[in-house]
């Protein structure tokens, strides 16, 4: 009897707890959506606001080049010497270089460029969004009569769409090269034989769909930074809890919408 | 000319304000006193529509800012200004772009003009030279004023205060106390501040309303609210550590 009394309050706890954490997750699905409705319709509604979205490009763009260019090399460098080593056995090197540049192309510098950004740009605006949110600067901003949405949320969007695209194709490069270093210095592929390898099987198509990724990728980090963000409470602790749970919720968003694009460009293509 | 009509406001399923009823008149300065925690500031955001009530009403000018859509209430915001417990300035921002603010955004006014206009109102706070200083550069009390500059750039009808000289040292607190007397009285504006520093209340107010356990418990002038007879109101004023606010809640020690 006191088993069975156990056990059912075991089942109806976990009940429970499922039904909150199902709202909870609905309820936060459903914010991020009502501010990717707010941002977008800010975007032609309120008036541009060239300064800020600048600023914004610099801070995500331009200043992420020098981590994009490194992490973006070193990964073209790996994966040619990592392919190198079955498809030597094979006296298939020259293919390492349409390995590489298709795999940077249309997978790592995407996702590569995102999850960058997303720990070193979207963490950064949590942080600044929740600490005015904590010290009452955005309710000041209400008070002015500004929208919040419009005036923070709205410029980093737009820089953001921009930038990472831009980062991408930066990474793209910068992937190549680092697979041409090896394929040139190590594996004894010509220059021109390495160029050929690169550029024919490359297509449009190929590149385009990394962008495509990559504005996603973009969208994804932005609102979910900024509603962290915005929605930051219980002081300097409770920005430093948006700021982990930007970032974590970032790169797990972004790896089920690559996981998504993928499977739909496969799809599509076949 | 600002009216809370029974209401009703919960955070977190914990009532803050139970049917609160307050009028402010036109043209005079309201201070509301309370315990810290009792929903001062909350009552306050309920005037500007930053927080909205889960029952009752707010009018403004007779109308009920609670149910107006954000853009009109956003018209409705360009009445008020308001200074923020911790002056709440942009740290992004210059002090020029911090108080010229709403000039940048809304006014139709040249790059001279609008930096005119700040130095006079830093003027007004007792501050100048100070416009291409950011935030993070003042002091306590220079960014309450600079917030208060900010307050009055668009020479609002209405001035709300939250907590204006806590964070200050006493000097800078009777400073401040006076400042926002005489521009109350120069602007002629309608102020109401929220405190628990009962100097300060006495120095800015007109009239006194004593907010305790979600409601207003007594209102009067100065004078009334320091003769008053309610023990709750007395205990409060005089800073007692023993009477029936503290009584039975274990809070005297």
């Amino acid at each position: 009897m006191r088993i069975k009394r156990l056990i059912k309050i075991f089942v109806q706890k976990t009940l429970i707890s499922a039904k909150t954490w199902l709202e909870d997750c609905f309820k936060y699905i459903g914010g991020l959506f009502i501010l990717l409705a707010q941002t977008v319709v800010g975007i032609f509604s309120a008036r541009p606001r060239k300064r800020q979205v600048l600023e914004q490009m610099n801070k995500i763009g331009v200043a992420s080049f020098p981590i994009v260019f490194l992490i973006s090399f070193f990964t073209g460098i790996v994966l040619a010497l990592q392919s190198a080593y079955q498809l030597t056995q094979m006296s298939a090197e020259m293919y390492i270089a349409s390995l590489v540049a298709l795999s940077i192309t249309r997978e790592l510098a995407p996702v590569l460029t995102a999850l960058i950004v997303a720990g070193r740009c979207g963490a950064a605006i949590t942080a600044e969004l929740g600490t005015m949110k904590v010290t009452e600067q955005i309710e000041a901003l209400e008070t002015l009569s500004a929208n919040p949405v419009e005036y923070l949320v709205t410029p980093r969007f737009i820089a953001m769409i921009i930038m990472v695209p831009l980062l991408t194709v930066y990474a793209d490069f910068f992937g190549i090269a680092g697979g041409y270093l090896i394929g040139i210095s190590k594996l004894h592929i010509t220059h021109s034989m390495y160029m050929k390898m690169t550029w024919d099987p490359l297509s449009v198509k190929d590149v385009m769909t990394g962008l495509i990724k990559s504005v996603s990728f973009a969208a994804i980090i932005c609102i979910i930074s900024c509603y962290e963000g915005i929605n930051s409470q219980g002081g300097a602790e409770g920005v430093g809890r948006s700021t982990t749970s930007s970032v974590v919720r970032s790169f797990i968003l972004i790896i089920i919408a690559d996981c998504f694009f993928t499977g739909l460009f496969y799809f599509v293509a076949h | 000319m600002i009216k809370l009509k029974d209401v009703s406001k919960s955070f977190n399923k914990q009532l803050i304000l139970k049917n609160l009823n307050l009028e402010v008149k036109k043209g005079e300065s309201l201070v509301i006193i309370g315990r810290s925690g009792c929903g001062k500031s909350v009552s306050l955001k309920h005037m500007i529509g930053l927080v909205r009530p889960d029952a009752g009403s707010v009018l403004v000018d007779g109308t009920d800012i609670s149910t107006l859509k954000s853009e009109e209430l956003d018209r409705m915001r360009l009445k008020f200004g308001m200074l923020f417990q911790g002056a709440a300035l942009f740290d992004s921002l210059t002090v020029l772009e911090n108080v010229g603010f709403q000039l940048f955004e809304y006014a139709d006014m040249a790059f001279v003009q609008i930096k005119r206009r700040v130095s006079e109102c830093l003027g007004m706070v007792g501050l100048q030279g100070i416009e291409n200083m950011k935030p993070a550069a003042l002091s306590g009390g220079m960014k309450k004023r600079v917030g208060l500059a900010r307050a009055i750039i668009m020479s609002p009808e209405i001035i709300l205060f939250d907590e204006p000289t806590t964070g200050v040292d006493p000097v800078t607190g009777d400073v401040i106390n006076k400042l926002i007397r005489h521009l109350h009285n120069t602007l002629k504006t309608t102020s109401i501040t929220v405190t628990h520093d009962m100097k300060s209340a006495y120095q800015i107010a007109d009239r006194i309303a004593m907010l305790y356990d979600k409601q207003i418990i007594g209102i009067g002038t100065p004078d009334e609210i320091k003769n008053s007879k309610n023990p709750i109101v007395k205990q409060f004023i005089n800073g007692d550590a023993e009477g029936p606010i503290t009584q039975g809640n274990g809070s005297r020690f």
